[in-house]
Parts: C-alpha cells; sequence; structure tokens
C-alpha cells in the first residue's frame, strides 16, 4: 500500500493492482478505482494548468462536476479524447492519461506568466483589446487568440468505436441510483410497474453507501449497512432494470429522455476490442422520478484554488470508499455540519485534521462528536490566504466580525497538506428544468429548489432540497407513493437518527483584509473567472445573469459551471442589493455531463450516415467511369470521363456529341407524380400559372409552379395519359416538397376537389436520347412505330412495346434537341438503357452527365428552378411572361403578382451574359456591377449559371440583374479577386432561338 | 419530443410529424378583389402566441394526413386534435 492509502474498502479490491501511466510516469492502482483517486493515492495532486492564467491546479472533487482534474485520454490520433474528468474515468489496466493546457510540461509551464501579468488581463479583455487597429485582427491578434484558445487535443482520425442506440419505454424511470432513487424504485417496481433505474456511477448506493457513521441510522442500523440490504434486495426486483454507469444526458417535454450508457470504457485495453463503447438511452417513461442528488459548493476566498484544496465529502468518498487519503494533515473550512462527517471520518482513521467555521456555533450531534473527539473547531473564523505554490502548504485565518462583512483580529497561520472546503449543498435541479420546471428560491440555506407543477414527474431527496437523512428518507417514501398512486407498503414504518442542522450561515464572497482587486477568489475555476471579474461586470453595467456569465465567461466551461453558477448569482444579488430569489437563474441546457459525437450519431456513420437513392441504372454508370454527384439523396452522374478528361474536357465533348449526333442521359431521378381523379385537371389549373383544360390526351405541357407569394417553386412537364389521368414530372430535388405541398392544398383548401397524388418516382425509370439523330434510333428500337412529325409531334406522349415491355414515350426536350424520354417500371430500366446504347452505337451515342445536361439547358436559355431562381423570382422576373395565364381567375400565386412589390422594375431578372473576351468563363455566384468606381459598389446582380458552349464556341452565362430586362447591350463588370471582367447584357437563348432543332 | 395524437393513427412520436404554422387561416375565395393589405394579411401575417396557439400538423411519415392541434406554446402541453373541417375547440 502506498503511504496515502490507509484504509481497506469493499468498494477497492486491494488484491487487483492496475498499472496506468500519467504524463508517461507508470503508477499503480486498484481495480474499483478512478483515475483520480489513483493519482491521490500516489500523492498527485497537481493534474493540470488553468486556461487562463496557467495556474497550477489539482483535484477539487470525485464526480461530473469536476471543474481542474481534466485530462488527455489515450496517446494515439484516432482514441484519444481530451477534457476527460480523472473522477469519472475507471481505472483500467493500460490507461494513459496527460495533463492538458501546459508546455513544455506540466511542472514548468510558460503560460504561467499569465499568473503575473493577470491584473492587465481582466475579463472582457478580448474584447477590449482585439479591438484596434483593425489590420491587427488577421496577421497577429486571430493566431494568438487561436494558439491559446482550447483545453486539450482532438484526434486527427476517425473514431474506429462501435456507437449504438436503443429505444426504451417504461412506467417509471428513476434518475439516480442514491438513497432516494432506491426507496423509488423499491416501491415502483414490487407494485408492479416496469421500473428502470439508471445511475451514472458503477454501483449503486450514492453518498449512502459511505456513510459509516453512528449518528446516521436507519432501522438501528448504521445507514450504509441498511442501504446495502436494500440494495441486494433490489437486485431480486423482476420488472426493474438497473443500469449503471449510465447517465442522464437531456429531459425532455413528454418525459422524452436520453441517457448515455458506458459499456467498455471501463475495461481493460485487450478487453475493449469489438465492444460497442456506448449506448445512447432513449427512452419514454409514464413517469419520471428524479433523485439526481446535490453537489457540494465551493467557498470563495482568497487563493482558493490550490492542488489540495477539495470539497469536504469528496475527501470523506476518497477515504471511506476508495481508501485514499487526500492528505495526512488536514483542515477543514466550512459553513455548514456536513463537512464535520469528513472530519470524524479522518479523525477515525487516525489523520491529523481541524476546522475553521465561519459560524459562531452549531449544537448538531455531528458537531458535539466532533468536539467530543477533541478536533480543535476555530469558530467564527474565515480563511482569507493560502500559500504552495504546487500543493497547498499553509493557510492564514483571521475571525468574522459582528455581521461577517468583514475580518478582525490577528491573522493566524496554520499548516496543512489538504484543505477541505464546504459550502453547502446545490441541489442539481437541471434535469427538472430542462423538462420545464420552474424554481422556487429557498432564502433559509439560499437554494433553488424545484417547484412541483408536473403530473408526470416528481424529484425526490436532495435534488428536491431535502438534506437530512430522515426528511430524506420519509418524504421520498411519502411522495412516491402519493404520485404513483399506492396506498399500501413503501418504508411507512421506518425508523431514521440522524444529526440536524440548526444553525446555518452562508457568505458567498469571503470578506479579507486585501482590496478586492489584489485577491484571487475564483468562482469558476476551469474558466479562471474570479469574485472581481463580476464586479467588474456589473460595474460595467451588465444586469442581468445572462449577460455577466458571457462576459466574465462564468460557468461556460466544460463543467457547466455547476460548482460556480450559484456563487455568480450570489455575488451580484450581494453586490447589487437584489434578493437572490428576484435574479433567475442561467438555463440548464442539455447535456448534463458532455456527450460524445459517437453516442449521438450512434450507427449513422459512413455509408449509413444517410440515406442514398441510386436508379435502376447506376451499376451501368459505375461500369462506365461515371463521376457522381449527389442530388438530394439521389446519386446522379455527373459526367463520364474518358481517357483521364477532366469535368471540363468531358463535358464538352459530351455536349458537342449530343448536339451533332445523339446524347442519352438517365433522368430516372425526375420526381413523378401520378394525379388521377375526375377533377385532376382543375386541379392543375390550379396549382400551375398556366391552363390544362384543353389539353388533348397524349400531350404534354410544361408548367410552373408558384408559391402563394408568386416566387417560382418548381416546374416539370406534366403529361396527360386519359381522361382524368395525369403524369406530372417535378425537379429532381423538389420531388418530396412539391407532392406535401400539393397534398396539403388538396386536404385543406380544396377538400371538395376529386384528385388522388400518388408518388411514382421509383417506379418508372426513364433514358432519355436527344440529338440529330435521335430519331433515327427510337425507329430502331421501336420499328413498328410512326417516329413522323405528323404522327409523333413534339410535346406528345405514346405508349409503345419493347421486347414485351411496355414503355410510355414521351418527345419532350430539356436540350433544345430533337429528344425522346423512354420510360419503363423501373426493374426494366436497366435493359432499356442497354438496348438504346446498342441501337446508337452506330450514332456513337454518348451518355452524358448532368453537368452536360445544364450546359445544354443554358445554351438554349432554359432555368434551372434552384440554381437560376432562389426563391426571390417571379415568373415575370424570370422574363417567362407567356407562361401565366391571363384568362383564369385563380392559381397559387397569382394574386402575388401584381402587388406593390412584385411589379417593381427593378427587380432582379434574367439576363444572358456574354463576356467582351469570349474564353473568359465567369463564376457562378459572381456579383455583377454597373459602375467600378462608385464607392461603396452597387451590386446589381449576380452569374447564376455559366459555361463553355463548344457548340456556340464562346463563353454564357445566365444572371440575374436589376431592371435587366431593358438592359440588352449595357456594358457590366464582374470584379474578381485580380481583375475586372468586361461583360454585355444579352438575350438569355443563346442557341436556336426559332426551335428549329426541337423540330427537326 | 411531444407524443401526438394523430386523428387517424393514434400516438406516435413527433418526430414523424411535420408542423405547418397557424390552423384556420383560410385562403381567400377571391383572391383578385382584395387589396395588397388584405392579400399581405392573409399571405404574411401569423400569430406566434406564448400560450393557447391553434396548429396545423401533417402526419408526414406516417398516413401524410393534415389535421389540426391546440397545443400551449409556454409548456407544450396538447389540449386537443382534430380533424380538418372541423369546429375548433373552445379551451
Amino acid at each position: 500500500m502506498t503511504k496515502y492509502r490507509i484504509n481497506k474498502t469493499r468498494f477497492v479490491d486491494q488484491t487487483k493492482t492496475v498499472s496506468f501511466t500519467f504524463d508517461g510516469k507508470k503508477y499503480h492502482g486498484f481495480e474499483g478505482d478512478t483515475l483520480a483517486s489513483a493519482l491521490l493515492s500516489n500523492g498527485i495532486h497537481l493534474i493540470g494548468r488553468s486556461f487562463k492564467y496557467h495556474r497550477p491546479r489539482g483535484i477539487m472533487s470525485c464526480g461530473s462536476e469536476e471543474p481542474n482534474a481534466i485530462c488527455q485520454i489515450n496517446d494515439n490520433t484516432d482514441l484519444t479524447e481530451p477534457n476527460v474528468r480523472a473522477t469519472e474515468i475507471e481505472l483500467y489496466e493500460g490507461l494513459k492519461a496527460s495533463s492538458q493546457n501546459c508546455w513544455p510540461s506540466l511542472n514548468f509551464d510558460i503560460g504561467g506568466i499569465n499568473n503575473l501579468i493577470s491584473p492587465f488581463i481582466p475579463a472582457g479583455f478580448y474584447y477590449k483589446t482585439f479591438m484596434w487597429p483593425k489590420s491587427f485582427w488577421k496577421k497577429i491578434y486571430e493566431p494568438l487568440i487561436r494558439l491559446s484558445a482550447g483545453l486539450g487535443k482532438s484526434p486527427t482520425q476517425p473514431d474506429p468505436d462501435i456507437y449504438d442506440h436503443k429505444h426504451e419505454h417504461c412506467d417509471v424511470l428513476v434518475i439516480g441510483g442514491g438513497i432516494s432513487g432506491i426507496i423509488s424504485a423499491k416501491i415502483a417496481a414490487k407494485n408492479n410497474l416496469k421500473t428502470i433505474l439508471i445511475e451514472d456511477k458503477n454501483i449503486l448506493g450514492g453518498s449512502t453507501i459511505y456513510q459509516n457513521n453512528k449518528n446516521f441510522i436507519i432501522d438501528n442500523q448504521k445507514s450504509n449497512e441498511w442501504l446495502m440490504n436494500e440494495i441486494s434486495e433490489l437486485e431480486k426486483l423482476d420488472n426493474l432494470i438497473i443500469k449503471t454507469r449510465t447517465s442522464l444526458a437531456a429531459f425532455h417535454s413528454y418525459n422524452y429522455l436520453l441517457a448515455k450508457e458506458n459499456i467498455s470504457d471501463h475495461l481493460p485495453l485487450d478487453k475493449k476490442n469489438g465492444s460497442i463503447r456506448q449506448r445512447l438511452w432513449k427512452i419514454r417513461a409514464d413517469k419520471v422520478i428524479v433523485a439526481a442528488g446535490a453537489i457540494e459548493r465551493p467557498l470563495i476566498f482568497n487563493n482558493n484554488d490550490r492542488p489540495g484544496i477539495i470539497l469536504a465529502n469528496s475527501v470523506k468518498k476518497y477515504l471511506d470508499f476508495y481508501g485514499v487519503s487526500t492528505g495526512l494533515n488536514n483542515i477543514i473550512f466550512t459553513n455548514n455540519d456536513s463537512a464535520y462527517e469528513t472530519a470524524v471520518s479522518l479523525f477515525e482513521k487516525g489523520i491529523s485534521v481541524k476546522i475553521v467555521d465561519i459560524r459562531k456555533k452549531s449544537s448538531s450531534n455531528i458537531v458535539k462528536n466532533a468536539e467530543d473527539l477533541g478536533i480543535k473547531i476555530y469558530w467564527n473564523s474565515t480563511v482569507v490566504n493560502t500559500f504552495g505554490y504546487k500543493k497547498i502548504k499553509s493557510i492564514e485565518i483571521m475571525n468574522l466580525s459582528e455581521d461577517g462583512s468583514n475580518v478582525t483580529g490577528n491573522k493566524h497561520k496554520i499548516q496543512c497538506d489538504c484543505l477541505s472546503i464546504s459550502g453547502g449543498w446545490t441541489p442539481m435541479v437541471h434535469m427538472h428544468t430542462q423538462s420545464g420546471g420552474k424554481l422556487d428560491f429557498r432564502e433559509i440555506d439560499q437554494v433553488f429548489v424545484p417547484t412541483e407543477k408536473s403530473e408526470n414527474h416528481i424529484n425526490v431527496g436532495s435534488c428536491n432540497g431535502d438534506f437530512e437523512l430522515e426528511e430524506i428518507v420519509k418524504n421520498t417514501n411519502n411522495k412516491v407513493k402519493k404520485f404513483l398512486n399506492i396506498n399500501e407498503g413503501g418504508f411507512d414504518k421506518i425508523s431514521v437518527l440522524c444529526s440536524k442542522e440548526s444553525e446555518k450561515k452562508n457568505i458567498w464572497l469571503l470578506p479579507n483584509t486585501i482590496s478586492e482587486s489584489k485577491t484571487k477568489s475564483f468562482i469558476d475555476f476551469q474558466n479562471d473567472s474570479t469574485a472581481k471579474d463580476i464586479k467588474l461586470a456589473l460595474r460595467e453595467g451588465f444586469k442581468s445573469i445572462e449577460h455577466v456569465k458571457r462576459y466574465t465567461t462564468t460557468g461556460m466551461a466544460t463543467d457547466q459551471g455547476k460548482l460556480s453558477n450559484m456563487h455568480a448569482l450570489g455575488i451580484i444579488a450581494d453586490t447589487a442589493g437584489v434578493k437572490m430569489g428576484t435574479l433567475g437563474t442561467t438555463t440548464f441546457r442539455p447535456p448534463f455531463t458532455p456527450l460524445t459525437f459517437g453516442a449521438i450519431v450512434g450507427r449513422s456513420v459512413g455509408k449509413f450516415f444517410d440515406i442514398v437513392r441510386k436508379t435502376s441504372i447506376h451499376e451501368w454508370h459505375v461500369q462506365n467511369n461515371a463521376k457522381f454527384e449527389n442530388v438530394g439523396q439521389w446519386k446522379r452522374p455527373w459526367y463520364y470521363p474518358i481517357n483521364n478528361e477532366n469535368l471540363h474536357e468531358a463535358v464538352q465533348r459530351e455536349s458537342k456529341a449530343a448536339r451533332d449526333s445523339a446524347g442519352i442521359l438517365d433522368a430516372s431521378t425526375l420526381g413523378k407524380i401520378d394525379i388521377q381523379g375526375s377533377d385532376a385537371s382543375e386541379f392543375l389549373n390550379r396549382v400551375y400559372t398556366n391552363a390544362w383544360s384543353k389539353l388533348g390526351i397524349g400531350k404534354c405541357r410544361y408548367g410552373l409552379m408558384l408559391n402563394e407569394d408568386g416566387m417560382v417553386y418548381d416546374d416539370g412537364v406534366t403529361t396527360r395519359l386519359g381522361e382524368n389521368h395525369y403524369l406530372m414530372t417535378t425537379t429532381t430535388g423538389g420531388a418530396a416538397n412539391v407532392l406535401s405541398k400539393l397534398e396539403d392544398y388538396l386536404q385543406t383548401e380544396w377538400p371538395e376537389l376529386d384528385v388522388y397524388l400518388t408518388s411514382v418516382t421509383d417506379h418508372y425509370s426513364t433514358a432519355s436520347i436527344c440529338g440529330p439523330n435521335s430519331k433515327k434510333i427510337l425507329k430502331k428500337l421501336f420499328p413498328n412505330k410512326d417516329f413522323s412529325d405528323e404522327a409523333f409531334p413534339h410535346m406528345s406522349y405514346q405508349n409503345a412495346i419493347i421486347d414485351k415491355i411496355e414503355c410510355r414515350i414521351m418527345r419532350i426536350s430539356f436540350t433544345g434537341e430533337l429528344s425522346y424520354e423512354i420510360n419503363v417500371e423501373s426493374k426494366y430500366g436497366k435493359s432499356l438503357w442497354e438496348n438504346c446504347i446498342a441501337a446508337g452505337e452506330e450514332y456513337k451515342i454518348t451518355p452524358y452527365g448532368t453537368e452536360t445536361m445544364h450546359l445544354l439547358r443554358a445554351e438554349k436559355g432554359f432555368i434551372i428552378v434552384g440554381q437560376d431562381t432562389d426563391g426571390t423570382m417571379t415568373p415575370i422576373d424570370l422574363q417567362m411572361d407567356w407562361i401565366v395565364s391571363k384568362k383564369k381567375y385563380d392559381f397559387i400565386g397569382k394574386r402575388s403578382l401584381y402587388r406593390s412589390d412584385t411589379i417593381r422594375e427593378d427587380r432582379k431578372q434574367l439576363v444572358g451574359l456574354l463576356t467582351d473576351d469570349p474564353n473568359e468563363i465567369l463564376e457562378e455566384g459572381a456579383q455583377i456591377v454597373f459602375e467600378l468606381d462608385k464607392k461603396p459598389v452597387d451590386m446589381i446582380g449576380h452569374v447564376t449559371s455559366s459555361y463553355f458552349s463548344p457548340n456556340l464556341n464562346k463563353s454564357i452565362a445566365l444572371a440575374v440583374v436589376k431592371g435587366g430586362k431593358k438592359m440588352k447591350g449595357q456594358k457590366l463588370f464582374v470584379p474578381m479577386e485580380n481583375k475586372n471582367i468586361n461583360v454585355t447584357v444579352s438575350d438569355f437563348i443563346f442557341l436556336d432561338k426559332d426551335n428549329k432543332r426541337i423540330n427537326a | 419530443m411531444f407524443v401526438i395524437n394523430c386523428p387517424y393513427c393514434g400516438e406516435r412520436d413527433q418526430s414523424e410529424f411535420s408542423c405547418g404554422g397557424e390552423a384556420h387561416i383560410v385562403r381567400p375565395k377571391q383572391p383578385t378583389e382584395l387589396s395588397d393589405d388584405e392579400w399581405a394579411e392573409y399571405l404574411f401575417m401569423r400569430k406566434n402566441i406564448k400560450g393557447v396557439q391553434f396548429e396545423r400538423w401533417n402526419h408526414a411519415h406516417g398516413c401524410r394526413k393534415w389535421f389540426n392541434m391546440v397545443r400551449d406554446t409556454s409548456n407544450d402541453k396538447i389540449h386537443a386534435v382534430y380533424k380538418m373541417g372541423e369546429k375548433p375547440p373552445v379551451i
């Protein structure tokens, strides 16, 4: 046993040695230790450096509230993890931990100079200093701040661990496995309710499980003995699931909760392999009982942050649970009785202990117990300073004045190697407030306690403000029985004896002889915010707690201010002279403790990150070397490079081929909606801007769909298959939204219409063949079909058969070429495509991707909704007046087309742009200006589509320009980073204005 | 995360639904006869009440039906759900 492992307990197996390293040096602990208890057993207190001043810091607590002892775990590039609390990580064989935020080493840290210059870096230092001169920002300030920002190091490789999600339902969820949680779970489970009990530690029992004190007796047993028996009974209950190492992350409305279970973090390295690391539970509970406990408060005095200054109850836990003494010469500094339990425990193990208490006296049993043991108590005293750079060596204490606002008398110096502090207890109300619960402020002991209003959850135990054992046991029993509507049984007849505190006193910021500006009384230990920072914020005019928090960064570190928030509030209240209850609290947001990204995403990583939609022809594209682009969830061929062609070269070749001979495009991804019903024509009249009633059966028509605000929403060709039957196509990305919008109008505005909508996007595959030779290819594919313009004109459709497979052939064109789209049931898509390729071989049919499609349609001046429009373009802005029916009384968006804003003549309008240098290709998104010299520069529009056209042998672009309709021939400029490009406004149809090609 | 009682399917998780904003705003039958202001009132003006609000919801990943829901936005308590076309309950 090491010098500091002074006690044998049932929670740490001292027969099983575990070795680990800290900052490269090898140490030993035992199975059951945390990293923190193992380090303390080796006499190591100095764990890290603080964020701003780089002050030496040590372990301060034993749980998730730990602000100082945060480490980097593992040293490899994929599994390394920063900001892990040493108090929470269970020791395993091979654990590698290192300190953070220090250079070159923990013991000698250059950044420590910040501590010396601290008078010059007060709260808001960054906001005040890095304002000017402006030119310093990019080259000097930003790199400097980046250098000093952050605590640990992120992994640089993908996380190889497996994470899991699981849904669970239960009648009762109990959060917290301390004494009140155990009582609650037992009452619920014994009454046939399916119950889940979650506890973030590896064993149940909370702080009572190591409460081995004769002043705390339940049914004539010491409280820890009694609880031990309860736990073994609990484990026998059938309808109770106990989940240890599981911490609640979030408590959402309607009792929907997220909890993270650590499955293999505590296992030795060689046993972790292949196991799931963490599991996120998504629990929907009928009733929730929160028994989250309380966190001990620190005290705020000068230099209260040295290694060796530890919360009193944590000192007790290290001693009674882990068998580790945090020091051999202890002083306890307290404002309440609970720290006396620590004193008695220390004394009983033969460790020297003295007590400094800010109160004048206390008449409780536990204090009498300490006095009877002969423990020296300094009443009505406060610590005014501490000494020892890397570990506390001594303290100075003084007497308090009558009202506690000042110190009197002489300084008295006392040697020590550990200072245990206790400022009382803060109920963990996080869960309650996350679920929407409100808080009341209780003056007598200065705590926020839950206001019970919900029918679906209650708070019990110390998170509800019940701090004494007797009230915890009895109130929990009564509340839970009432909450679950249980009359019989429970713990009605239990007898509880405990020490009761009657003298209470709290001073948020303890007085000192030296002026505040010369003290360092830390409130937020991790972010290095001190009491004087809070006061400075108040002097500078910040009043709201939310503003003070952000200005001083109090409570904004990885511990989320679990130890600091109450003191910040208290000091604000005292300084501003208001009641603390009126200030409210900052918002407690989930997660309660940090969650790994792995736990959040679960199995949705890599190829499972999002759904991938592939057409039935996808395999062919892959085999033919297609590069793909994502369009929504679809994978669409982007271009098909041959012999190391780049994008530009491939697109030039593909588009030339499509215009000169024949090209083929997989158009299966276009949205397809089957519309049927006796009012189908009327429905289309209402949703499209043009008229549909007179469209003959077998004909196709292009339609433009607006939002009710008059802005273009979607477009596509719709074919009339029968009297009451249409097939609508939509853009690839817009399909789901269009269907949803149409359903909305049908169900809510026009329920009288007899119309049925079915999404058939995935049902059909489409091969689109275009080019002057397309008709010949179609004739080869369908020898019996008459493809003459008379028999099969542009904008019409016919049924046909190929290899016994039924097809719909639409003669429609998005490229401006003679073009046919052949639709078959999806399962035949690939065979159809291969037939087309074979038939087209003699015409060198060229498969082309989306990029070529975009180029071809831009040559023809066809818009792409979402590329040339952005939700602020009307059809009039797009110079598509021809498609807006003047005769129809109403359609979606019609009224908006003559609002005062939409009829403005200086709206951005679609135009073509030609660069003066025909080889210069504009960048899509580039801004367009009218005058180069004017400052500030007026940006009158931007480029929406831009390509080099191989068919016209020049650069072409579409753009939206303010008042562009009237600007034809106008010279404009496109300023780029290193040059200005001269452009001229042109017609936006660049090729074949009189449609000779389509009708070829 | 609410549990929503779809009038067609029963209780389902909120993730199956999408909210369509304020309910009982009727599309004008004769938009052409409205002034710009009147049309703007229909088009843009929505209430954002802290308290009881009538909303449209869609069981988007379920039966795809639209329905109405009365929700207290201050505490997310759902007071009622009812089908399109039905009279709103008095809350």
